[in-house]
């Protein structure tokens, strides 16, 4: 009964043999890519080599959250994104289950409370809004809360999606206007206009800028191709010839980078989220957090990190976050991480330790050295695009991500300076700013 | 300090034996007679697994190799009594961690059911495991198979050996297997009038079409009585004889048939066989494949022994083949572990075990061949058809998730679309998730497909307080981060 509606399925396409654009990963950072770049006339094929969103866009929160960021390059992303997804994507927004629920920041301590002050005073200058909770309001916003807390901070532009949906239904809405999607679809080099193999003319498809390595990896060695333009992808289905390619493949984003011969710092950090049975709905009514989340997300340790993070969902179930480690790419529970999750879950909300978890989940952050995501063209690879190393907040920042790499793409200038994010900043030498002011 | 005098206090058994059903019975009672310590963990309050399920006032199953079951009860309880076997009734794992990859003690976490107290709540170290984690009801949506009525076939006979009492008045027993049968002279014996016992394959009475080089003489004389009490009952059996259609409104008042007849009924039996319980041999890593029924299972090799050192399974985790391989299965791999601590084995039991085991996993086969999840079910969704019960997803969302949105493989589906999201994790709907979602994109399933509905990274649903517990006694339960990176003892 169906077989009509898959022959017409793009994915069961051949590959185009030239675009305006590749898009490599379907998560919702290269969804949101490859929507705003058809809304500007830009034929678009998008290629994973696994699933839709099955990344790191499947495994995350769906965090859309301006609270969480110290005021600098990322906050002013994480607002122009937050209007993102309110505005542009707004009429979209039940397909990917938008929700304006709010953050509530919870100190535990007087002395929390006042580093939290000093935040949101600093956030509120740069157009954050933000407004304090006395300890007592708290439970009127959350009544399951902790009576332990000293006070807290309401963000009322936090939202939440769906991510998983989110990237699919950009992906439909983008395929709807022509773009092509392509997943199981791996891309194992580039085309150059010159370089690794001599003499062969451009966009003939028969010059690969690095062997075939399966992402993951360190970085492939450059092989004579850093330099040259990059014209194209190639993979074993066929190779697409683009004068523009972007790199969103999140945490393999490094190795994809390496194809080209460039190198980007973009390292796994993985998280983890515990979800429990269905629970009575506004159970947990915000996304809650405690106010260590934002010393959490900005260190660089290693070794296990864990700050509570709370919130319900549709369904039912609450969501428990957030673990940081850097283990490489491991995805098996660690007990450790896990417990860790469950306390810092209770500290906030006693009431749940006599709530079941159903299930646990893994995702790796793609994160870089100074915790900025990678936007914009690499100078060292002509051609080549970035928009990777959101870290935790991809889910949040994709929307404005999206739309600022379709208005560099088309020429338009763009809503915000995308200096900060220049992919080139980690070489010796270039711009290495401290994320924060 | 009192906390590590208790740590160290706490044994390291030799060997976790995970379930007390045939395989599970056997291997525990075998290791600890052939000089292992022993813990065997088991979910139900009794031993006996689900085919030898009884209540605590009944005698033990008299058919089915009752015989067996006592010997093996009477020799788990002369085993205790020596304190070589330590049994852990009422208990689920719901983690296995070892700390260091592929050498070292498994250290499992338990929680005790939620009807009852705990025995024990607690966490248990040993040295190997043997994983005989049973079977469930494999489950196939068809319209109207979540109303109120209509029950898994093994579920009906649960609650027949369990409780003695079912409800309803006038039944249908449907599906595929020899199974149907105990389940249609059960409910018959309970004072249920059985309308019709309806097997989807041709098979005529299930002894004409198993492979002439098979000999089981004890199923043969189980099929005998089967026949006997079928005819007794006046139960007529319909081969070819598929329901495609529950009906009712608010509970089930019949089925219709695929001629069009309609049977009513106030309590259907849907039975189409068994489907392993995968998730400890997928949390430890173990290899898994697609059996000749259609259903995942663990690899294991001449020595039971799974992918993972020192990680055996037995019975149906490596394959569903009923009791009596099972219990040969449980008892290889109890001599395999002997044989691994330098204890002496005779190899004449391990040849013995060996042929029954083949002997059981040929028969088996023919059955597998006999009464095959026929073809084309899918054919009989509907776009409101319901397949996973918990999350209420349709069919016609899993097809939209498919065409609109890309999903492709179970684990794109199940994150698009949101079948197995819910309370029983895929236990219900996973096999039929994967199986649409290969017909969807136009290929059979693959073992590929079956595995992310079968994983679950906790094997049963565990509070928050008990993951908040202290890792271990040695810990200092406030450090969470572990200086030197080997924290990951739980």
């Amino acid at each position: 009964m169906h077989q009509a509606s898959l022959r017409n399925d793009s994915m069961h396409q051949d590959l185009p043999k030239t675009a305006d654009l590749v898009v490599i990963g379907a998560g919702v950072v290269g969804a949101a890519a490859a929507w705003f770049a058809t809304l500007a006339g830009l034929r678009v094929v998008v290629v994973d080599r696994g699933a839709i969103a099955g990344g790191t866009s499947g495994a995350g929160e769906g965090n859309v959250l301006v609270s969480d960021k110290e005021p600098g390059p990322e906050l002013e992303l994480a607002r122009y994104s937050r209007q993102v997804w309110g505005e542009d994507l707004g009429p979209y927004g039940e397909w990917w289950e938008f929700e304006r629920k709010g953050g509530l920041v919870v100190a535990s301590t007087p002395a929390a409370l006042g580093a939290l002050r000093t935040l949101a005073e600093r956030q509120r200058a740069r157009g954050v809004v933000v407004r304090e909770v006395s300890g007592a309001e708290l439970h009127d916003l959350e009544p399951r809360l902790t009576r332990e807390a000293a006070g807290g901070a309401l963000y009322p532009q936090d939202a939440q999606v769906q991510p998983m949906l989110a990237a699919a239904h950009l992906l439909r809405l983008a395929r709807r206007r022509g773009a092509v999607v392509r997943t199981g679809t791996e891309v194992v080099g580039f085309l150059r206009r010159r370089g690794g193999c001599a003499g062969a003319p451009a966009m003939s498809g028969g010059c690969v800028g690095a062997p075939a390595t399966s992402a993951g990896g360190s970085p492939a060695t450059p092989r004579g191709g850093a330099g040259a333009p990059v014209t194209g992808v190639r993979t074993p289905h066929g190779t697409v010839s683009a004068p523009a390619v972007l790199n969103a493949a999140g945490t393999w984003a490094g190795a994809v980078a390496g194809l080209a011969g460039v190198e980007l710092p973009v390292l796994p950090r993985r998280g983890f989220v515990l979800v429990t049975e269905p629970l009575p709905p506004a159970t947990v009514r915000h996304k809650v957090y405690a106010a260590d989340y934002v010393d959490a997300v900005a260190s660089s340790d290693a070794e296990l990190q864990a700050s509570p993070v709370v919130e319900g969902t549709g369904g039912g179930t609450v969501l428990i976050g957030s673990t940081r480690e850097r283990v490489g790419f491991d995805r098996w529970p660690s007990p450790a991480a896990v417990r860790a999750l469950a306390r810092g879950a209770i500290g906030l909300f006693p009431m749940l330790a006599s709530v079941r978890a159903m299930r646990v989940y893994a995702g790796f952050r793609p994160y870089c050295p100074d915790h900025l995501p990678v936007i914009g063209p690499d100078p060292r690879a002509p051609g080549l695009w970035h928009a990777c190393g959101h870290e935790g907040a991809g889910i949040g920042l994709a929307a404005g991500t999206g739309k600022l790499i379709a208005q560099a793409l088309t020429g338009e200038a763009t809503d915000l300076d995308l200096t900060p994010f220049a992919p080139e900043r980690f070489e010796k030498g270039g711009a290495d700013e401290p994320r924060g002011e | 300090m009192v906390m590590a005098a208790m740590a160290t206090d706490r044994p390291t058994y030799d060997v976790a034996v995970v379930g007390a059903g045939p395989a599970g019975l056997a291997a525990a009672v075998g290791a600890a007679e052939a000089g292992l310590d022993v813990v065997l963990i088991d979910a139900g309050r009794l031993p006996g697994g689900q085919y030898w399920r009884h209540d605590e006032h009944s005698a033990p199953p008299r058919h089915h190799h009752g015989r067996l079951f006592a010997r093996l009860r009477a020799r788990l309880r002369h085993q205790r009594h020596l304190g070589r076997l330590h049994y852990l009734p009422g208990h689920q794992v719901w983690l296995i961690d070892r700390p260091r990859p592929d050498s070292g003690p498994f250290t499992l976490r338990l929680n005790g059911p939620y009807d009852t107290a705990p025995v024990e709540r607690d966490r248990v170290r040993a040295g190997a495991l043997v994983l005989c984690c049973g079977a469930y009801d494999r489950q196939l949506p068809l319209p109207g198979w979540e109303l109120p009525g209509v029950m898994a076939a093994g579920g009906v006979q649960a609650l027949l050996k369990g409780h003695r009492a079912v409800a309803g008045r006038r039944a249908v027993v449907a599906g595929t297997g020899p199974f149907l049968l105990p389940v249609a002279t059960g409910l018959a014996r309970a004072g249920v009038r059985v309308l019709a016992v309806c097997e989807a394959n041709p098979a005529h009475g299930w002894l004409r079409h198993l492979d002439g080089a098979v000999r089981a003489p004890a199923k043969s004389a189980e099929a005998v009585r089967y026949a006997a009490l079928m005819a007794r009952h006046r139960i007529p059996y319909r081969t070819r004889a598929t329901v495609t259609e529950i009906l009712g409104e608010d509970r089930v008042r019949g089925v219709r048939l695929d001629g069009g007849e309609v049977l009513e009924a106030d309590l259907v039996a849907l039975g189409w066989g068994f489907t392993p319980a995968l998730e400890l041999p997928l949390m430890v890593g173990a290899a898994t494949r697609r059996d000749l029924d259609g259903s995942l299972v663990a690899v294991v090799d001449a020595r039971q022994r799974t992918t993972v050192p020192d990680v055996l399974a037995a019975g149906e985790t490596t394959g569903v083949g009923g009791a009596a391989p099972a219990v040969a299965e449980g008892r290889l791999a109890a001599l395999s572990l002997a044989a691994a601590h330098g204890l002496p084995v005779d190899p004449r039991a391990v040849r013995r075990l060996r042929a029954a085991i083949r002997h059981g996993r040929a028969f088996a086969a023919a059955l597998h061949r006999t009464y095959p999840v026929p073809d084309g079910w899918t054919d009989r969704l509907t776009e409101r058809t319901v397949v996973c019960r918990c999350e209420e997803v349709t069919y016609g969302e899993l097809c939209r998730a498919r065409t609109d949105l890309g999903a492709q493989d179970p684990r794109t589906m199940k994150l698009l679309a949101r079948p197995g999201m819910g309370w029983c994790q895929g236990r219900i709907c996973g096999f039929a998730v994967a199986a649409i979602t290969a017909s969807l994109t136009g290929r059979p399933a693959t073992a590929e497909d079956l595995r992310p509905l079968s994983a679950r990274p906790f094997a049963a649903p565990v509070t928050l307080g008990e993951l908040a517990e202290p890792a271990d006694d040695l810990d200092d339960p406030d450090d969470l981060d572990d200086p030197d990176g080997s924290d990951g003892e739980l």
